[in-house]
């Protein structure tokens, strides 16, 4: 990515109404590497405000999502508040997208899919000479843990894929870039990466 | 005038015995495939080298090819085919890449970059496959294997020594190692093994060599596994 003019979501149609279509991001059970990446886009950050309005965000830290245009997921799902946040997201957004190794195949934090819940807990709370009468916490306000960490195609339909941990900025600029111009995003060969 | 079959819109010359994937490949052609290997005999049992034959499809590894053959390849029905195949691989094992060792010089994730796949789109089966570290300098995680018996062949057919083997059928179909323990370090499979350099994954992985190479650097970063397979294969060019 050179020429940054270039590159500029195309301008509403003449006569069409002002409004800015707006993004919503969040991070479920990701590392919120794929945020920072995202902040990588660096001065596009400028043109991106110019043609956006954030709703939900970390950066604005709205804590409910409204009605959004275009919904970025981190992370895949690991408890019961991932899977209802990411309802949420399907329910408010035209369009949602999965950013990142985790949205897409459950990533780092799925390695522990192979080991019975118990079994982790009881390694975690009891085997850990720091916390030796902690035992396993059980208060409401924590989200029940999910057997097992699941990529979030596998709870509700997801659009798009930004694939990467964490997907390059120039990956995901790309792809907002195609969105907001109204076009299906293409990642060709060095901006699509599983690693 | 040496004999010639058509591949998608060119003319492949070919020498009586070559399948139809060898032709391409000595052509510089491109047709995806993980269970071929040029110095091992064609297994046929990944199909991503499935092609158009006469309206039929079949496997490029295996058919001989045959003058005046019309061949369809590239077409977006069998590359749509093609992707459903790597996308069921990703989701039949473990295929973490941004903490496989293989990341980058993996011939799966290179040729599911080729078909362009954005997610794996079945539901994952999350197998617990555990680690065969017992070996001084290979590691065995069959969280990647793809089941295509390249190691098996190539341990059989060119080192003699016949350390793995598929065993179960259907969906339980897994790769083992030949030992009464079971383990790797219980064979004689050592570094100079065919075996130990054919698997297209990260299955069987040299010791200390880890990330030597840094990610971005590696084979399929600096060009697609297109052009890398035919510009390494090709002895001379294709007649369009």
């Amino acid at each position: 990515m050179t020429a940054h003019d270039a590159t500029r979501p195309a301008p509403p149609p003449a006569g069409a109404p002002e409004r800015k279509p707006k993004l919503a991001t969040v991070s479920l059970a990701g590392c919120f590497g794929c945020h920072m990446s995202f902040l990588d886009i660096d001065e596009r950050l400028f043109t991106l405000i110019e043609h956006v309005t954030f709703d939900r965000s970390p950066f604005t830290d709205k804590k409910e999502v409204g009605e959004c245009d275009i919904g970025l997921i981190e992370g895949g799902v690991c408890n019961a508040e991932n899977v209802q946040i990411l309802r949420e997201f399907r329910q408010h957004c035209k369009i949602l997208v999965a950013l990142g190794a985790c949205a897409i195949n459950g990533g780092l934090p799925a390695q522990r899919n192979s080991i019975p819940l118990s079994s982790l807990l009881q390694a975690v709370y009891y085997s850990s000479p720091r916390l030796p009468h902690g035992g396993i916490p059980d208060d409401a306000e924590l989200p029940l843990l999910l057997d097992k960490v699941h990529p979030i195609h596998e709870v509700v339909k997801v659009d798009y894929f930004i694939p990467g941990c964490p997907p390059s900025a120039d990956a995901i600029w790309s792809v907002l870039r195609d969105l907001l111009a109204g076009r299906a995003p293409v990642l060709g060969h060095g901006m699509l990466h599983y690693d | 005038m040496s004999k010639t079959f058509t591949l998608d819109d060119k003319r492949i010359p070919f020498e009586d015995g070559q399948t139809i994937l060898q032709a391409a490949l000595a052509a510089s052609v491109y047709i995806p495939h993980l269970c071929y290997h040029p110095d091992l005999e064609p297994h046929g049992s990944c199909k991503l080298c499935t092609v158009k034959v006469g309206g039929r499809q079949t496997a490029a590894c295996t058919l001989r090819a045959a003058e005046g053959m019309a061949v369809e390849s590239d077409t977006g029905e069998i590359n749509a085919q093609r992707l459903a195949l790597v996308q069921m691989l990703f989701v039949e094992g473990n295929h973490f890449c941004p903490s496989c060792e293989q990341s980058g010089d993996c011939r799966l994730q290179a040729t599911a970059y080729q078909l362009g796949m954005l997610s794996p789109h079945f539901d994952h089966f999350f197998p617990n496959r555990p680690v065969d570290a017992s070996h001084p300098d290979f590691l065995l995680d069959f969280n990647r294997c793809i089941l295509c018996s390249l190691c098996v062949r190539a341990s059989r057919e060119v080192d003699g020594k016949n350390v793995f083997a598929l065993a179960g059928r259907g969906l339980k179909t897994h790769l083992i190692v030949n030992a009464p323990s079971g383990k790797l370090g219980d064979t004689d499979f050592g570094g100079a093994d065919k075996a130990a350099h054919v698997c297209p994954v990260g299955v069987i992985l040299p010791k200390r060599r880890g990330f030597a190479v840094p990610i971005g650097e590696r084979t399929f970063d600096k060009s697609s596994i297109a052009d890398y397979v035919a510009s390494r294969h090709g002895k001379r060019g294709g007649e369009k």
